[in-house]
């Protein structure tokens, strides 16, 4: 099998833990009641989240820890109180990822730690998407300094793990659109997209993105991040990009769209369709492998 | 009360790897003893030494690994204890710690930065998990562990903005945190909890610990790092500012968190030379443990 259906979800800790403070706070965690609903209908078994929050320097790490229960505390909103966690991971999945990513060169590794601090990107699309723990979930990182080839390949890997394991398998990018947040404390009463430039360039990507243009906004993700202060350079948009299949064959629907401290966050799925057959073009070469960045010109 | 100071000042880099290899009982995982840091350790011992021979009350360190955007935070607990987990590597660094915070000095330093126009916050959730650059460098440079901590985020300035306005705020910030130290009664050492230059190798040897694969990523990376090693003992603190947003691009230096200029904020920008007790990479980035002692009087 392979991926059945795809997430851009976002990543703010508001839609945890104070939604009701703000009516577009409140749309946005609302909104997602749809898109569980999406996601049982779809059959997925299991649930693979790539967050732009968990920052690796070390390759890419992989969630392997099954049952990793702590309690997160936001770096900047502590005051909105503690997300307490239990959640259940597919360990063999993580194991057949990361090989399946040393197989394409990728410098990659599981994590089972007692205690490690999932990020809080990744936990509010735990919990919102697939609440007590429904199906099991895959959690991957974010390398800081990979760009679009690497992050490619990191998506090709995880499309073999997903081939190989049998399973129906949904997958979602835990990512902002514009990053540009509020930098002194505002009433959340006033939130609004921090400028109606990051608001246009947010609204033409969910545009591309509803019509299914998935490849066409990974091509495009260098230009909106540089336009729109996109989130870790976009690269959540070439990883699904790249697990899904390098294609803008989907049906997209847009669940919500709102600001959270002036920063952009959507809520989205793509589901393959196999009919469409969208021109596009491919800007930019699309790597099958990775040679690392030690001893590179000796290669 | 008599007026407090500072009396020290100190460039305490963060590798959770030189606590790694030190294996003391808080960590969990044990090292191989190869010795790949053992410059900076031995420039530890050496800071550590000098810090035992001074009577002090508190240690306030500037940390990159609590990033914050909405302005600097402060921790606001008295006490925090538990296990850190660093989340990039923690196959080196599972640490349990137990530390108190002084947070009356922590709250006049929020104030006298909030006179000077930042944006602050004390933070007072007490299952708050403090980073583990806070926990690294001050565990390096007192693993006593029997000093009250001021813990400080590094705020975003430089990457929202530009690294100019970060450089202003971080001035102002290291400036407010002298003036609540010297109105606090209180014998304070400064920690800059930063590495030099910043690119990292993005693979680890099977012993992380190996020094054959311990070296700075390219030679542009060390000619920064020499250079500013440079102007630390000729006294020149100045032009380090000067060239800071010059220093922070070319070498993707991690002074871009802002705790080095900070640091030299608070000690009045220094014209005298400082000790640099070691430098050493820890996985292609430049680190060097450097004192100050004192503010520029
Ligand atoms: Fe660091």
């Amino acid at each position: 099998m392979s991926v059945v259906l795809g997430f851009v979800a976002p990543s703010r800790p508001q839609l945890l833990l104070a939604a009701e403070r703000n009516d577009g706070w409140q749309r946005l965690h609302d909104s997602f009641a749809d898109a569980r609903q999406q996601l049982a209908d779809s059959g997925a078994e299991l649930l693979l989240i790539y967050s732009t929050q968990w920052h690796s320097i070390i390759g890419h790490q992989m969630q392997a820890d099954s049952n990793p229960r702590w309690s997160k505390v936001d770096d900047d909103f502590h005051d909105l109180g503690t997300i307490n966690y239990d959640l259940k991971i597919d360990t063999d999945f993580a194991d057949s990822y990361c090989e399946a990513a040393q197989k394409r060169g990728l410098a990659a590794r599981t994590v089972n730690y007692h205690g490690f601090p999932v990020d809080t990107g990744s936990l509010v699309v735990a919990q919102l998407l697939n609440p007590d723990n429904r199906i099991p979930i895959g959690i991957v990182s974010c390398n800081v300094y990979a760009d679009r080839g690497e992050t490619l390949v990191l998506g090709k890997a995880a499309r073999d793990a997903i081939e190989a394991s049998g399973k129906k398998v949904a997958v979602a990018a835990s990512t902002s659109l514009s990053n540009r947040m509020y930098t002194k404390a505002i009433d959340p009463q006033n939130d609004k997209i921090y400028s109606q430039k990051d608001d246009e360039w947010n609204r033409k990507l969910l545009e591309l993105l509803e019509e299914g243009r998935l490849e066409d906004v990974s091509q495009l993700a260098r230009q909106f991040a540089t336009e729109a202060h996109g989130e870790q350079r976009m690269k959540a948009m070439w990883w699904l990009a790249a697990v899904m299949g390098e294609t803008n064959n989907y049906n997209g629907k847009l669940f919500g769209y709102e600001a959270v401290y002036g920063t952009g966050q959507a809520l989205l799925s793509l589901c393959p369709q196999h009919s469409s057959s969208q021109l596009f073009e491919y800007d930019e070469d699309s790597s099958e492998t990775y040679q690392g960045d030690r001893d590179i010109l000796s290669k | 009360m008599s007026k407090g100071e500072i009396v020290s000042g100190c460039i305490a880099p963060h590798p959770p790897h030189l606590v790694y290899a030190a294996n003391p009982p808080q960590n969990e995982p044990r090292s191989s003893g190869a010795g790949a840091w053992q410059a900076l350790h031995d420039g530890y011992q050496k800071l550590q030494k000098s810090l035992d021979s001074k009577d002090f009350d508190v240690l306030i360190v500037h940390t990159p690994h609590w990033k914050t955007r909405v302005g600097h935070h402060l921790l606001g607990v008295p006490q925090f204890s538990g296990l850190s987990v660093d989340p990039i590597f923690p196959n080196l660094f599972r640490f349990n710690f137990d530390l108190e915070v002084d947070v009356e000095l922590a709250e006049k330093i929020c104030s006298a930065a909030q006179q000077r126009g930042l944006e602050m916050h004390m933070m007072r959730n007490p299952d708050f998990r403090v980073d583990y650059g806070t926990i690294t460098s001050c565990h390096l440079a007192h693993p006593q562990w029997d000093k009250q901590i001021v813990c400080i985020s590094s705020g975003s300035t430089h990457s929202d903005y530009s690294n100019e306005s970060g450089e202003l705020e971080m001035l102002a910030l290291g400036e407010a945190t002298r003036e609540a130290v010297e109105k606090s009664g209180k014998r304070a050492v400064l920690l800059a909890s930063t590495s030099l230059s910043h690119r990292h190798f993005t693979s680890e040897p099977a012993d992380p610990e190996d020094p054959e694969h311990e070296y700075i990523y390219n030679s542009n990376q060390s000619a920064w790092d020499e250079h500013v090693l440079g102007l630390i003992r000729d006294g020149k603190c100045q032009q380090i500012l000067d060239e800071m947003p010059d220093f922070i691009e070319q070498s993707i230096s991690e002074c871009k968190e802002g705790a080095l200029t900070w640091l030299l904020g608070a000690l009045g920008v220094p014209d005298y030379p400082a000790k640099v007790y070691g430098y050493g990479t820890v996985i292609g980035t430049g680190n060097a443990v450097v004192e100050w002692r004192g503010p520029k009087q």
